[in-house]
Order: structure tokens, then C-alpha cells, then sequence
């Protein structure tokens, strides 16, 4: 078995609510994987469970094959659409914060060489995304995109084995979101990353992604809407080098690339090979 | 233009504030004139030559039995009390806040205690005070602290209860335990709001702190105005009730400059 991370048969149900129902899926290593679906199918719930934000309800999830731990850790980085930069930090020390945490238990606090140790490996991830001139702001005074770019920044400080990124993008105007992906894709290939990205934007996910998932509920019950959840229905591998331009323009056809309830579940001009992790 | 979109520059501020408290002085000189022309001993609206000679004694002269510039002595012990209480109820509101913030099961434990205590009347446990602790100064500073720690614990714990989850996730992604959480990701975060806070609590710990020296004192503030009340020295009373005003001002724009200074990424938004 070669997935990096596994997650196998898992529910999520909020009291009566199934939200996630029996979703099984094995994620390789370095892969970048596209999730999408309607609004309230379960996209978030399913990353959440994943950081280890939410326990599943049943089902287990292993990493490297040893089940998670139900918390997050430093082997799992995320950045959220909105509020995962910390607003009291300059923008270096946001960054230096994953190292200080690590290196100093009781204070997270660095002194002296460890300290300037810390601060150019900061500097170094900050050039990386391109933050490089803005090291002494406070994030307040960052544009959105300038914060993702942060947020990012100090995921990736930790290397994690995972990022998951939650509609990362999605408050952003497209012009800044193309050098976001732009940005996105060289990281995932100049730090062998393994991505988990939800988004709305159905462009974004088959031009970034090696693969993409659909998540909508199978089976609907108009009495009761809470009684199925949703799984896995579309799972396509995509083949970043062969992977026809004109794919992901058709698959954008919804006004905006956005995708709502009626084009994920019906992608009339994709062919797509259903229940293809079943 | 509509009201609610007239901006007042700083020059224009000044002077409309400036405006309704002259004109208040104003009209009580009219009033204290127009007594003092039927009667020129009135008491009741003392003229400004008479609050400065009835003042000059408490500010200049030893007093005959202690020896004190009662003036200074009754602004120093009152000063000590509110200090003590207002630091003891920041440190405790710090600490409390921030445990009840960041640990769900300490919140379970002690929230209710913490409503519980808010929610009592400080003066109604003034007797309990006086009789636990006597009549020293003990009792002075534990009213204060009743009066508004709880409620600046609460507001601390609120607040930080309310940071965003994604923050508190974001740092245990990087490697965060909880203590680390709560010094480096709650603790910077509440102390803007602390000062607001306190802010907030000095006009309750005046009440109280005059309160507890108009029972039980021999010195401060309050105890004087309560004293003096009994020959209806209206010409200190009033004086002293506009000291206690500049220094809850003084104090309180001491308060905003600090956290301005200390804490910039707090005020970005008013800048
Ligand atoms: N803590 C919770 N308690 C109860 N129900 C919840 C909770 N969190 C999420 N839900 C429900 O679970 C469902 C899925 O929510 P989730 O946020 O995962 O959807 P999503 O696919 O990310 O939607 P969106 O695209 O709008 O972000 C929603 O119907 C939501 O109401
Ligand atoms: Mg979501």
C-alpha cells in the first residue's frame, strides 16, 4: 500500500444529520486532489475530520498506516479562506511561530542564534510565496491574497506531510487568484507537497489538481434530507501532463466556474468513470 | 449632506465638546450669583472665590490634629485603594479569562461560579466584608475587586472564548500545545480588550471605592465629601467631585494612549 493517507469508511453525523455517509479513499503521496460538490455536502466536514478537527463518527483514517490521533498536529498544515493568520504578528513572526513552538515548549520563544536561525529560515518561506517585502506588516494591513500567501507561508514552515487548503482562494478577485495558483502548483512541486483543496471553483480544481473529487449525497429522501449523507460520487484521476485543455473548460461551464447541486451531479459533458473508488 | 456622514476635524471636536461644559459653568455661575446677591452666605451654590478659599486650607495647610495636607493625604489613600483593587481585579480577570477562554473543561467547571458571583449586588456584600476583614483598608480594596473583577473575568473569557476557531486549529497545526496556545495566541489577544476593560470598570470602582469610604474610613475622598456633607460644605464638595473627575479622566486617557502605543495592531482600524 503506497497512500500516504487512508480514510476508511467514514461517517459524520451531527445528531440526527448524516453529513459524510461511508466515504473510503486512499490518497497517494504527492498527489493534489480537488474536492468539490454543492454547498453543505460535506466538503469542510470531510477536511476537518482530516485535520483532526472533528472525529468521525465511525470509520478510521490512517496516515502512513497508523490511525490519527483525534487532534490536530504539526503533520497536518491547513490554511481556512478566512482568519488562519494570527492579527497580533508581524508577518515574520507569524511565520517564525511554527518554529518557536517546536524549539521552545515552555516560553515559544527563541533568544540569540536560535532566534536569527529561526527568523532566516522565516525570511527564506516568506521569499518563497513572495512575501519578501512585507516581512514587518501586521496582516491587517495585507490585502486577502497577500494573507493567503502568509497563511501558506506558515503552513509550510512546519513541512507537513499534508496541506489542506479550504476554499483557500475562494474570497479572492481571479486576477490574484491566477498568481495564487501560479503560486500553489510551484510549491507542490518544489516542496513535494500532498494536497487536500476544497473549492467551488471547478476551473481551479481540474487545472490544479491530479485528481478530483466529487462529494453529493446518492440517495435523497425529499421527507426527511437529513437521513443520507454524502459520499464520494465522482472520483477522477486526472493526468496533469495529458490532461486536455478542453476539459476543464467544459467543466466550467456554469457562470463563474462555479459548481452548484445540478453540475456536479449531472457533468453532461465529462465522461467520467462512476464510483470509480468503489 | 446627511448627519450621519458629517466628519468633525480635531480643531472642531475640541471646541463642540468644549461648548455644553462652558456653558454648564455658566449657567452655574448665573445661578450662584443670583443667590449669592439675596443671600451672601449661601451654602448651597458656592462661588468659585469661595471654593478656592474653603480649598486653599485642605491643599496648603497641615491639618491641626494629624498634621496631613488633607487634600493630598485623601487623594493618596484613595488612589492606593483604587490601584490595588483595579490590579488585583486585572491580574485575577487575566488569568481567570484566559484559563475559562481556552479550556472548554475548566469553563465547565468554574463558569458558573464566576456568573454566580457576578450577578450579586458588590454593596450587599458590603457588611460581609467589613465583618471578615474589619474596618481597615482590607475591606476597601475587596469591595472594589468584587465589584468588578467578575465581570472583567467574564468579558476576558468571552473574548477569547470568541477568537476564531480556525486560529486556535491554525496554531495547533503549527505545533502548539495548549500552553503555548494560550500564551501566544489568547494572551496577546485579550490584553487590548483587558484595558478596554478596565476602562469600563473604573467608573464601578469609583462607586464602590467611595462607597466603602463614605461607611468606613478616616481618609480618602469619599470619606471627606461624606464628611464635610454634615455642614453642607457645598465649597468642597464640589471641588473634590471635579478632582475625582479629572483623575477618572486622566486616568482613563492614560489607559487609551497606552494600549494605542502598546498594541497597534488592535487599533488599525481607527487610524
Ligand atoms: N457543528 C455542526 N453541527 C451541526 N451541523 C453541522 C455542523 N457542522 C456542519 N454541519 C452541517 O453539515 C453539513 C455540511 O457542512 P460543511 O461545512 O462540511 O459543508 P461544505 O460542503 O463545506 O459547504 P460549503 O461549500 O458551503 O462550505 C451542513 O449541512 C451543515 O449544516
Ligand atoms: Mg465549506
Amino acid at each position: 500500500m503506497s497512500a500516504l493517507l487512508s480514510l476508511r469508511n467514514i461517517w459524520v453525523e451531527y445528531g440526527e444529520k448524516v453529513v459524510l455517509e461511508n466515504v473510503s479513499l486512499d490518497i497517494e503521496d504527492r498527489s493534489f486532489v480537488s474536492i468539490i460538490g454543492p454547498s453543505g455536502a460535506g466538503k469542510s466536514s470531510l477536511l476537518r475530520v482530516v485535520l483532526g478537527q472533528e472525529v468521525p463518527t465511525r470509520g478510521k483514517i490512517l496516515l502512513d498506516d497508523t490511525p490519527l490521533p483525534p487532534e490536530c498536529g504539526p503533520d497536518r498544515g491547513v490554511v481556512f479562506q478566512r482568519y488562519s493568520v494570527f492579527s497580533h504578528l508581524s508577518v515574520r513572526k507569524n511565520v517564525m511561530f511554527g518554529l518557536e513552538c517546536a524549539q521552545a515548549p515552555f516560553t515559544a520563544r527563541l533568544f540569540g542564534a536560535r532566534r536569527r536561525a529561526a527568523q532566516e529560515e522565516a525570511e527564506e518561506m516568506l521569499h518563497a510565496v513572495g512575501l519578501g517585502d512585507a516581512m514587518d506588516l501586521y496582516p491587517s494591513e495585507m490585502s486577502g491574497g497577500m494573507q493567503q500567501r502568509l497563511a501558506i507561508a506558515q503552513a509550510l514552515i512546519k513541512r507537513p506531510r499534508i496541506l489542506l487548503l479550504d476554499e483557500p482562494f475562494g474570497a479572492l478577485d481571479p486576477g490574484i487568484r491566477a498568481d495564487m495558483h501560479a503560486l500553489i502548483t510551484r510549491l507542490w512541486h518544489d516542496y513535494a507537497l500532498t494536497v487536500i483543496m476544497v473549492t467551488h471553483d471547478i476551473n481551479e480544481a481540474f487545472s490544479l489538481g491530479t485528481r478530483v473529487l466529487t462529494l453529493d449525497k446518492r440517495r435523497h429522501d425529499p421527507h426527511a434530507p437529513h437521513r443520507y449523507g454524502a459520499t464520494a460520487v465522482y472520483d477522477l484521476p486526472l493526468d496533469r501532463k495529458e490532461k486536455p485543455a478542453d476539459l476543464a473548460a467544459d467543466a466550467a461551464q456554469s457562470p463563474g466556474g462555479n459548481v452548484d447541486a445540478a453540475t456536479a451531479s449531472s457533468p453532461s459533458s465529462i465522461t467520467i468513470d462512476k464510483d470509480h473508488n468503489n | 449632506m446627511r448627519w450621519v456622514n458629517r466628519k468633525v476635524g480635531r480643531t472642531n471636536a475640541f471646541i463642540m465638546g468644549a461648548i455644553p461644559i462652558v456653558l454648564l459653568m455658566i449657567v452655574y455661575l448665573v445661578l450662584a450669583g443670583d443667590r449669592h446677591a439675596i443671600n451672601p452666605n449661601d451654602k448651597i451654590l458656592p462661588l468659585p472665590s469661595g471654593m478656592v478659599a474653603a480649598m486653599s486650607d485642605l491643599v496648603t495647610q497641615p491639618d491641626r490634629l494629624s498634621g496631613d495636607y488633607l487634600f493630598w493625604s485623601d487623594t493618596l489613600s484613595s488612589l492606593t485603594r483604587l490601584f490595588i483593587g483595579l490590579g488585583i481585579s486585572t491580574l485575577s480577570a487575566l488569568l481567570v479569562g484566559l484559563v475559562l477562554g481556552v479550556l472548554p473543561p475548566v469553563r465547565a467547571t468554574f463558569g458558573p461560579l464566576v456568573t454566580g458571583i457576578a450577578v450579586i449586588p458588590p454593596i450587599a456584600l458590603l457588611p460581609i466584608l467589613f465583618i471578615a476583614f474589619g474596618l481597615g483598608e482590607t475591606a476597601k480594596v475587596a469591595l472594589i475587586v468584587i465589584g468588578i473583577a467578575p465581570f472583567m473575568m467574564r468579558d476576558i473569557a468571552a473574548h477569547i472564548a470568541a477568537l476564531p476557531r480556525e486560529q486556535i486549529i491554525k496554531a495547533q497545526t503549527l505545533g502548539a500545545s495548549s500552553w503555548q496556545v494560550m500564551i501566544r495566541v489568547a494572551l496577546p489577544q485579550a490584553m487590548p480588550r483587558l484595558i478596554q476593560a478596565l476602562r469600563l470598570s473604573l467608573g464601578p470602582a469609583w462607586v464602590f471605592l467611595i462607597s466603602a469610604e463614605a461607611i468606613a474610613a478616616d481618609s480618602g475622598l469619599g470619606y471627606r465629601i461624606f464628611l464635610v456633607r454634615r455642614y453642607l460644605s457645598m465649597d468642597i464638595i464640589i471641588p473634590y467631585v471635579a478632582w475625582i473627575a479629572l483623575l477618572a479622566v486622566a486616568i482613563d486617557l492614560l489607559l487609551t494612549f497606552s494600549s494605542r502605543r502598546m498594541f497597534p495592531w488592535a487599533h488599525g482600524g481607527d487610524r
